[in-house]
């Protein structure tokens, strides 16, 4: 290994970068990649996060105060496709680009004029998205899931912005996954096989192929719902022969495996983080692996779980009912490696650990939640329901997004050269932790009452409840803050950080000086 | 390196392949579900083709009850209903019911009636010999009709089925419909 750390030493001294705008609009460097994908999901956290302090200001009390029920629906709905597709996805996409070319070895991505592309329309989608709210007529109000007739006969004018904009991100996330997929199998280094590969690398290669299997799924239900709105087709038109029921399994073929891709990857970060602050190898490497792959295969077979109230046949109630309990035995093999990596570890709290276990524990209360909505009786009178939004806002916000911050934590040293201010980064993580619980959790009761979701008004018992969750909303949004502070502030300066500044982090990425060269790995490691 | 260039093309073509793929399989679901439905009778459709009726023995020992109800889609103002809310039917036997529309307004207008059945699983004994679902109905201002639906069940429906419902929504076609097809609508009425 120490050979590595002397090559690279050496390309710091020749370390040319483009200055400038141009550098950024033209890099086809995966870290320069990478930082704008991060910093693209962070703006679009933030703003997605802007909307969701518009809901929850109007759901402060009973009663219709702040804004009319049609900007409350596209603040919902704009809400849910900011954070699926421009604050999660890319913040994923950022750290594969980032972390897998110098976890595997590997100079760059495989396809880097394609990764300058892929990133670059994304803006373009979300300008596109966003004016929409703009127009005469509003945005798309119909909820993240665009359910025909909602989006066909019942939407606004804009209606085909919202289309192309998801055109786009979906070409973005293909060409991104092709990448992520063509890096892996061509380009690691000499020695790095399969099973030698780092989780997270595990994790997004499976990932990719996911992505590659249903966003064209995606591009197609957009595609109808566009020709059904202005061009006389009737994919989704009763009076036309078309059904509207079909709309729903089409967009839940799509849906349930995107709900893994915005999760397996957090697996694969988790298990990255939590051996380095247990000083322990990772318990049952192999079983993570096929775990993994697992989950995928059978997310293409539970889509109806998110359609149990369409009136199935019993048969393919069941079906579905035991296939999504199916998929809880593989996530729980990965709990459970986690727990016993971490019994009897010489543990350690650092930021990104704490992150981590938060992960474990409060991904595991929304997995529960989860399996409470598999059984089809119950799920008839959850749907719909918030009991629904606290299930994956516990599996998104303490899932997804706790690991993202959790890779950041990790990573910063890596990417800017320097150690960030714990102490406020410790803040960020007690503040977030206890008012992500007060905004989420008093969902679950709001929802086991019957409150349902995307509605701006509520019956009066429901204001106690949501007063609570409305605090604890602010809370977190302004806790956010705080992670923008510390990351600017360790960009731009900080206690210098050495190569690796875990003491039990593994993997080829410590073996490069921090920060990280522009070039690295010119000349493929040794694994030995 | 250099060498892996002509491994990346090929699976960046594969995978480019895999892509229109699973765009066309996206497509390629509405007929699958078409025909999935038609044969497990998910989804509660009927058929759109009037059944051939097959002299079959009339099960008297059974009676499965049979419910009607009609509904509205939004923008349509016609007057809409079954003469009889429920029927009750030996299996093989044939029975006709009416359906009553009326067009209120001052235009002439045209309708299109879906059928569904719920459990759908009753769908697919269900046999319709006749049906105003079959085609559009055309109403001139004004005016009504009494439009029959004949059907039987098939006498291997299920013993645990014992009442269902089968439902029309009534959808306004008018706007899809030109003048000339209109006239030749009312004419052939
Ligand atoms: C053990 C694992 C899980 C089970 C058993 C499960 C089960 C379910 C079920 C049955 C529903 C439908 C509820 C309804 O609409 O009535 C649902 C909704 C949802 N789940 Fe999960 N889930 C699991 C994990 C996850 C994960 C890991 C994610 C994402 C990271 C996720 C994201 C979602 C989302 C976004 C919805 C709501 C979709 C919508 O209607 O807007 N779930 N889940
Ligand atoms: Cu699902």
């Amino acid at each position: 290994m120490s050979t590595a750390v002397e090559e690279t030493h050496h390309d710091t001294h020749h370390d040319h970068k483009p200055y400038g705008i141009g550098r950024w609009l033209f890099t086809t460097n995966h870290k320069d990649i990478g930082s704008m994908y991060l910093w693209f999901s962070f703006i679009m956290f933030l703003t997605g996060g802007a909307m969701a302090m518009v809901i929850r200001a109007e759901l402060f009390q009973p009663g219709l105060q702040l804004v009319d029920p049609h900007f409350f629906n596209q603040m919902t709905t704009v809400h849910g496709l900011i954070m699926v597709f421009g604050a999660v996805m890319p913040a994923f996409t950022g750290l594969a680009n980032w972390m897998i070319p110098m976890m595997i070895g590997a100079p760059d991505m495989a396809l880097p004029r394609m990764n300058n592309w892929s990133f670059w329309i994304l803006p373009f989608a979300f300008v596109i998205l966003l004016g929409s709210l703009f127009m005469e007529g509003g945005g798309p109000a119909f909820g993240w899931t665009f359910y025909a007739p909602l989006s066909t006969t019942y939407s606004s004018d804009s209606t085909a912005l919202f289309v192309f904009a998801i055109h786009i991100m979906g070409i973005s996330s293909i060409m991104g996954a092709i990448n992520v997929i063509v890096t892996i199998m061509n380009m690691r280094a000499p020695g790095m096989n399969y099973m030698k590969m780092p989780l997270f690398v595990w994790t997004w290669f499976i990932t990719a192929f996911l992505l590659i299997a249903v966003m064209p799924v995606l591009a197609g239900a957009v595609t109808m719902v566009l020709t059904d709105k202005y061009f006389g087709t009737s994919f989704f038109d009763a009076a036309g022969g078309g059904d509207p029921v079909m709309f729903q399994h089409i967009f839940w073929f799509f849906g349930h495996p995107e709900v893994y891709i915005m999760i397996l990857p957090s697996f694969g970060i988790i298990s990255a983080i939590i051996p380095a602050f247990t000083r322990k190898r990772l318990f049952g490497y192999a079983s993570m692996v096929y775990a993994t792959a697992a989950i995928a295969l059978l997310s293409f077979l539970v889509w109806a779980h998110h359609m149990f109230t369409t009136g199935m046949p019993v048969f393919a109630e069941l079906f579905f009912m035991y296939c999504t309990m199916l998929i809880a035995v593989p996530t729980g093999v990965k709990i459970f490696n986690w727990v016993a990596t971490m019994w009897r570890g010489s543990m350690t709290f650092e930021t990104p650990m704490l992150f981590a276990l938060a992960f474990v524990i409060l991904f595991t209360i929304g997995g529960f939640s989860g399996l409470m909505l598999a059984i089809t009786p119950v799920d008839f009178q959850y749907h719909d329901t918030y009991f629904v939004v606290a299930h994956f806002h516990y599996v998104l916000v303490t899932g997804a997004i706790f690991s993202i911050m959790a890779a950041s934590y990790y990573w910063l040293p890596k990417w800017t050269g320097h150690m960030y201010d714990t102490t406020l980064a410790k803040t960020h993580f007690w503040t977030s932790l206890i008012s992500v619980n007060v905004l989420f959790f008093p969902m679950h009761f709001a929802g086991l009452a019957g409150m349902p979701r995307r509605i701006p008004d509520y019956a009066t018992q429901f204001a106690d409840i949501n007063q609570i969750a409305s605090i604890g909303g602010f809370a977190f949004g302004l806790s956010q803050l705080i992670f923008l502070w510390v990351a600017i502030k360790c960009v731009k300066g900080g206690e210098k950080a050495e190569a690796k500044p875990w003491e039990g982090a593994e993997g080829l990425e410590w073996t490069v000086p921090s920060p990280a060269p522009y070039h690295t790995f010119e000349k493929p490691p040794k694994v030995e | 390196m250099s060498d892996q260039r002509p491994d990346n093309s090929i699976l960046v073509k594969r995978l480019l392949l895999t892509v229109a793929g699973m765009f066309a399989f996206g497509f390629a679901l509405v007929p699958l579900y078409d025909v999935f439905c038609e044969v497990t009778g998910f989804n509660g459709r009927t058929s759109n083709e009037a059944a051939v009726y097959q002299e079959v023995e009339v099960d008297e020992s059974r009676t499965v009850t049979v419910q009607f109800i009609t509904r509205n889609a939004k923008g349509i103002p016609w007057k809409f209903e079954p003469s009889i809310k429920q029927v009750k039917i030996h299996p093989g036997e044939v029975k006709v019911v009416n359906f009553l529309a009326s067009n209120p307004t001052s235009s002439n207008m045209v309708a299109q009636a879906i059928p569904s059945v719920a459990p759908a699983e009753a769908s697919l004994y269900l046999n319709k010999v006749e049906c105003f679902c079959f085609n559009q109905q055309p109403l001139a201002a004004g005016s009504d009709a009494e439009m029959p639906m004949q059907f039987y069940l098939d006498p291997d429906i299920p013993d645990h089925i014992t009442t269902f419902t089968l439902s029309y929504t009534l959808y306004d076609m008018t706007a899809n419909t030109s003048a000339e097809q209109m006239a030749q609508l009312l004419k052939t009425e």
